[in-house]
């Protein structure tokens, strides 16, 4: 699997700004995953983060939460989601593949073993928004023991002392929430969010920094990730998968083509 | 001097010896394995603001001096011990009746409700908002904040909606706007997420007034301290009446648990008080059920460990009751901890046997009870025959019927 570290910091060196694109496992059906995931990167994604879908996601706005009910009404488990990050790392072993959900379905499935079937799958990298650090230390040890990489978050509010603490405890890189709320929420025009994230920039050091949380278009990619090496799409991916999918007149070829010309608009 | 027949409710083992208090939670709001703080980054120093104010208000005498009062002037407390004649002769005990019915609102969770929003004020936060499953914690909520001026958001499962209609009209009238929570079940557990979610969003201006002892710390801790006044004001009464300060047993409803946790957690470390919670079997174990303590896996719900209903695979299952008020499928992490260490026992009582007990106390000491203590009523019913004759029993009607008739006519019809 590839070092999600590394291949931040490569891109770093190399100008490139990383673009990170989320989609829930199993949406909009468990067929279109990985076909999906694989037309983000023919559209120039740099990270690709699969969502484990849960029946409570409490930080995510209505797309997401939609996304996540349709799934887990498909029947869907963890087992569909390593079997869908399996076939994308083998297909594409230069893109790192982050497992982004809710603490209490890796719980159940038993952290170890968790860790054990992520890295078995070629899985980079976890994200699990309610386990602050406080409470991770024993996924954090799984994690480190299957050679995953650990994201944890910031946000704006967060102190400069803690922003520390996040960046050391952080293996793989960390995630600026851009402003208070949900995801897939509207972002501010505000230059707060300029000066918040400069801070953030300067107290990671040098581990990456990657802001997500409301960005729909080129221009918000833009402006947020001039402060970062990077940002993350979800909601507005989200939104347009549903679109497409729900559209009876479009074939899944036509589908596929849309998504990717929407990834490569991000980055214009 | 216990007075049991049978020894059956004692644990024979876990028992810690009996001279070792009870202190829980740890300083990081864990009860044993179980509680936490499972929150996303954003609302993290918004929890250490809460936690230092609370740590701050509880140690300051003036802060419990103005809850007191406003619990004395306006809530109506102390609230009555009423020894339940007919009960008692029904049932071969000596059963006192806990009156939180009598509390202004008609439920106990108005105690919590005005330490919350005390503590909000302390902390100069300008806008409350509450979930709510049968809606006395936002009747609650609502009520006071219309005493202090504030603007007040209640998330309301649309199911729970429907099943309280005249819940949702006392929070209109009192100035509270409220809010459908309409994914999943539509009850309780939704609109918990729907309110976590307006906190994400208000960190800094808001205050989430929790109305059970569950969620992340330091709320476990904080909702029982503000509900314990419920076994401590037994306590004196039962001096005055009985000549002991503890009964032989305490029952109590348990959904998020915090009445229980109020009435038990004076007594918890005297062990000679047999403590019992009960918990919603709904339709009963087989099918659909709120049982949480009974048949539940500790699992992670909004924001702590406790025990949980939920699937294998970790995802979230739907609870059922008859009740609105136990339609949960969590438990506050300190019930979980009790459960484990032995201290209460935790049965579940059907919507069957909950709606033949709020006849029962109807009809045999006038008091209506509301359907969620109804259970803990059946579960004394069904526990009398293993109690030696004469037992001093307490149980705590933690609210009145009132709010439930519109439930009761469409089970039971008009006639």
């Amino acid at each position: 699997m590839p070092d999600l570290r590394r291949h931040l910091l490569d891109l770093r060196t190399q100008g490139r700004t990383a673009m990170g694109l989320f989609l829930t496992s199993g949406f909009p059906d468990p067929a279109s995953t990985g076909p999906i995931l694989d037309a983000l990167v023919a559209g120039g994604a740099d990270v690709v983060e699969l969502g484990m879908p849960f029946s409570d996601p409490l930080a995510e706005g209505l797309p997401i939460q939609r996304a996540s009910a349709r799934a887990l009404a498909h029947g869907v488990a963890m087992d569909d989601a390593f079997e869908t990050a399996r076939a994308f790392t083998a297909h594409h072993p230069h893109i790192p593949l982050v497992l982004m959900g809710y603490y209490n379905p890796v719980l159940q499935y038993g952290l170890d073993r968790f860790c054990a079937d992520a890295q078995a799958a070629g899985v980079a990298g976890l994200i699990l928004p309610d386990l602050p650090p406080e409470e991770s230390g024993a996924l954090e040890a799984a994690a480190a023991a299957h050679g995953l990489d650990v994201t944890f978050l910031v946000a704006p509010n967060t102190p400069d002392e803690r922003m520390q603490t996040v960046a050391e405890r952080s293996t793989g890189f960390v995630y600026a929430v851009s402003s208070p709320g949900l995801t897939g929420q509207t972002l501010s025009a505000h230059d707060a969010i300029g000066a918040y994230l400069d801070r953030a920039k300067a107290l990671v050091g040098d581990v990456p920094l990657l802001v997500g949380f409301g960005i729909r278009t080129a221009h918000d990619a833009a402006r947020l990730s001039a402060h970062t090496d990077g940002f993350i799409v979800g909601t507005a991916l989200i939104e347009t998968v549903e679109r497409l999918w729900d559209d009876p007149l479009l074939s899944d070829a036509e589908r596929r083509a849309e998504v990717e010309a929407f990834v490569r608009g991000l980055r214009s | 001097m216990l007075l049991l027949t049978t020894n059956r409710y004692l644990p024979t083992t876990m028992l810690p010896p009996k001279t070792l208090r009870y202190v829980a939670p740890d300083a990081t709001g864990h009860f044993g394995p179980y509680g936490g703080s499972f929150i996303p980054e954003i609302l993290v120093p918004t929890f250490e603001a809460l936690r230092s104010a609370w740590n701050e208000a509880k140690n300051d005498s003036a802060f419990w001096n103005e809850w007191r009062s406003v619990l004395n002037e306006y809530v109506g407390r102390p609230t009555p011990l009423t020894f339940a004649e007919r009960l008692s002769e029904q049932t071969g005990l000596k059963v006192y009746l806990k009156r939180e019915d009598l509390c202004h609102t008609g439920a106990h969770k108005v105690n919590n409700t005005v330490g919350q929003v005390l503590l909000a004020r302390r902390m100069g936060r300008t806008r409350i908002i509450a979930e709510t499953g049968a809606g006395q914690h936002g009747v609650a909520t609502a009520t006071v904040c219309a005493k202090y001026g504030l603007p007040c958001v209640v998330y309301m499962g649309e199911e729970d909606m429907r099943r309280q209609e005249l819940n949702v009209l006392r929070m209109r009238l009192l100035g509270a706007e409220v809010v459908p929570a309409t994914s999943g079940s539509k009850t309780l557990k939704d609109a918990t997420n729907e309110a976590f979610r307006d906190w994400v969003a208000h960190p800094d201006d808001t205050f989430y007034v929790i109305g059970s002892v569950v969620g992340p710390h330091p709320y476990p801790e904080m909702v029982r301290d503000f509900q314990r006044i419920i076994g401590d004001e037994v306590r004196q009464q039962l001096a005055e009446r009985e000549g002991r300060e503890t009964p032989d047993a305490a029952f109590a409803c348990v959904g998020g648990g915090s009445n229980a946790m109020g009435l038990f957690y004076p007594f918890v470390d005297n062990w000679g008080t047999l403590l019992f919670g009960a918990e919603a079997a709904g339709e009963g174990l087989g099918g659909r059920h709120a049982a949480t303590l009974t048949l539940g896996t500790p699992g992670v719900l909004h924001g702590s460990m406790s025990y949980l209903l939920q699937d294998a695979a970790g995802q979230v299952q739907e609870a059922h009751s008859i009740s609105a008020g136990l339609d949960y499928p969590g438990v506050g992490p300190e019930h979980a901890y009790l459960r484990d260490l032995g201290r209460v026992r935790y049965e579940a009582v059907t919507d069957d046997e909950a709606l033949a007990a709020v006849q029962t106390l109807s009809r045999l000491e006038g008091i209506i009870p509301a359907l969620e203590s109804a259970h803990a009523v059946a579960l004394l019913l069904r526990t009398a025959p293993s109690l030696d004759a004469g037992s001093v029993v307490v149980l705590n009607v933690s609210g009145r019927g009132d709010k439930d008739m519109h439930t009761l006519s469409e089970r039971w019809g008009n006639g």
